[in-house]
């Protein structure tokens, strides 16, 4: 029987939707860590940026729909994102029925040997954090629509902020190797530029991480309060 | 004349494909270091014939690393501790007195073992038989020169060419994934203006049968290019990615 090529059953459409679904996600925490940063604007305009966020595109979307659009979109991705990376990896393990006795690594590093663990422990702060800050259930004072006070009740319990802090380490090699990996499946390659892959790769995960990491020192520090 | 060294190996022994393997030991107090590793292993052999053992089975042709038949393992390392060399190029001297060296064959299960440190790599075979060609008009051979080809257009082509289908870089791959060989002959034949009328079914197909014959796959480790004989760049991945998936939305193609 003849079949077409179906781009989504071969490994290589598995890693496109792998690639594409992590430009929204890498943009979406750049964008995140860009918004926070409104943190330091102070309390009004904090708030302020939360409240234009629902009110984003509201005549067409409603109150709060533009949000409710995002998380929809982001939801499929990290569902989409996390399919793939689970028949990839099923793939990958009977690629190899029987393993070496010895292994020795020459190119691989920290970054992208952790990208399986790495995004099963990003999963699970995703939705920690989602109860933390977005939902509530998690935090000790929250108070919906005033996202400024929010942030310094919940990064004033050190060890959240410590956890916070620590969970950037997998964030920053996740994102690091996945600009990188985007780069490369998506086909981004001219001999002119593709030294800047890998520096394009450290600049999005440095920036993330040095901006995120900043709202709990801030608050710890009581440069926010 | 040089110094002779003492070396222990651990070699993978399996009888054949179905039948379950282990390591066994062998100690050669003799190793000259200017013996190429495949003639310390002849050497291993030798005597192993004079006492009436099972010699160890091992690929091996031209032995000048351009056949891309030899390939071992050595200590987690395909073709061994030197870059840009094949098992059969590579000599003693990298290697000290009293070194323990472990040998194992390619680990995939596209490379089932046919015995020993032997392994079956005709899926890479099937891969090239897919879409590894191009069509050409028979008759007198074309003068040289005919087509014009720009000259860094054709020395990137050949960077892809020099692959030698060894099978290292599913070897070295995290993975067990063949891109690295796949995207040298998709390249290859690609970059060139005599590639060009078969470019992007040729992509579909390669992959669909690199696919079928159950590789894993790529993470971008980019292990296989370290490991690669030749130094073929991972960049022609990324460029196969690239035609993959330009062909597949534009001229996708019928499957046998």
């Amino acid at each position: 029987m003849r079949r077409v090529f179906r781009l989504y059953e071969s490994t290589i459409g598995k890693k496109i939707v792998m690639a594409v679904t992590g430009v929204l996600l890498v943009g979406f925490v750049v964008a995140h860590m860009a918004g926070n940063l409104k943190m330091y604007a102070g309390q009004e305009k904090m708030d302020h940026y939360g409240e234009f966020l629902r009110e984003f595109a509201a005549p067409v979307l409603g109150h709060g729909g533009f949000l409710w659009v995002a998380r929809a979109i982001l939801l499929l991705a990290v569902a989409a994102h996390i399919r793939s990376a689970i028949l990839l990896t099923r793939q990958s393990q009977a690629a190899r029925d029987v393993g070496y006795k010895v292994t020795t690594r020459r190119e691989s590093n920290y970054a992208s040997l952790s990208m399986r663990w790495g995004g099963v422990f990003l999963a699970a702060f995703i939705v920690l954090h989602i109860l933390h800050f977005t939902t509530g259930h998690i935090h000790p004072t929250f108070e919906h629509g005033a996202p400024y006070a929010n942030v310094v009740a919940g990064f004033t319990v050190w060890w959240t902020a410590a956890l916070y802090i620590l969970a950037m380490i997998p964030l920053g090699l996740h994102l690091y190797h996945g600009t990188w990996s985007m780069l490369q499946t998506l086909g981004a390659n001219h001999p002119r530029y593709n030294h800047l892959r890998r520096k394009i790769a450290l600049a999005v995960a440095l920036i993330v991480v040095v901006g995120n990491i900043s709202f709990p020192v801030a608050v710890l520090t009581g440069l926010i309060k | 004349m040089s110094e002779t060294m003492k070396l222990v190996l651990n070699v993978w022994r399996q009888p054949d494909a179905t039948t379950k393997g282990d390591f066994e030991r062998f100690e050669i107090p003799d190793v000259s270091p200017d013996m190429s590793f495949l003639e310390m292993l002849d050497v291993l052999n030798e005597r192993l014939t004079q006492k009436g053992q099972e010699t160890i089975a091992f690929d091996h042709d031209c032995r000048e690393g351009i056949c891309g038949t030899c390939g071992i393992v050595i200590n987690g390392v395909p073709h061994g501790p030197q870059k840009l060399t094949t098992t059969c190029q590579l000599h003693m001297r990298k290697f000290k007195d009293g070194d323990e060296l472990w040998l194992e064959p390619w680990r995939s299960t596209a490379f089932p073992v046919i015995k020993d440190l032997v392994v079956d790599r005709s899926s890479f075979d099937r891969i090239i038989q897919a879409g590894g060609f191009i069509s050409v008009g028979a008759g007198s051979a074309p003068d040289a020169n005919a087509i014009p080809i720009g000259k860094e257009v054709a020395e990137q082509a050949m960077d892809a060419a020099a692959c030698i289908g060894c099978g290292a870089c599913v070897a070295a791959c995290p993975n067990a994934s063949a891109m690295l060989f796949t995207a040298a002959k998709v390249g290859h034949l690609g970059l060139l203006p005599q590639g060009q009328p078969e470019r992007y079914e040729r992509v579909q197909k390669m992959v669909a049968t690199m696919d079928n014959e159950n590789f894993g796959a790529c993470t971008n480790h980019a292990e296989c290019e370290a490991s690669c004989p030749k130094g073929i760049s991972i960049d022609f991945i990324a460029m196969m990615n690239r035609d993959l998936l330009k062909g597949a939305v534009q001229h996708p193609i019928e499957l046998d």
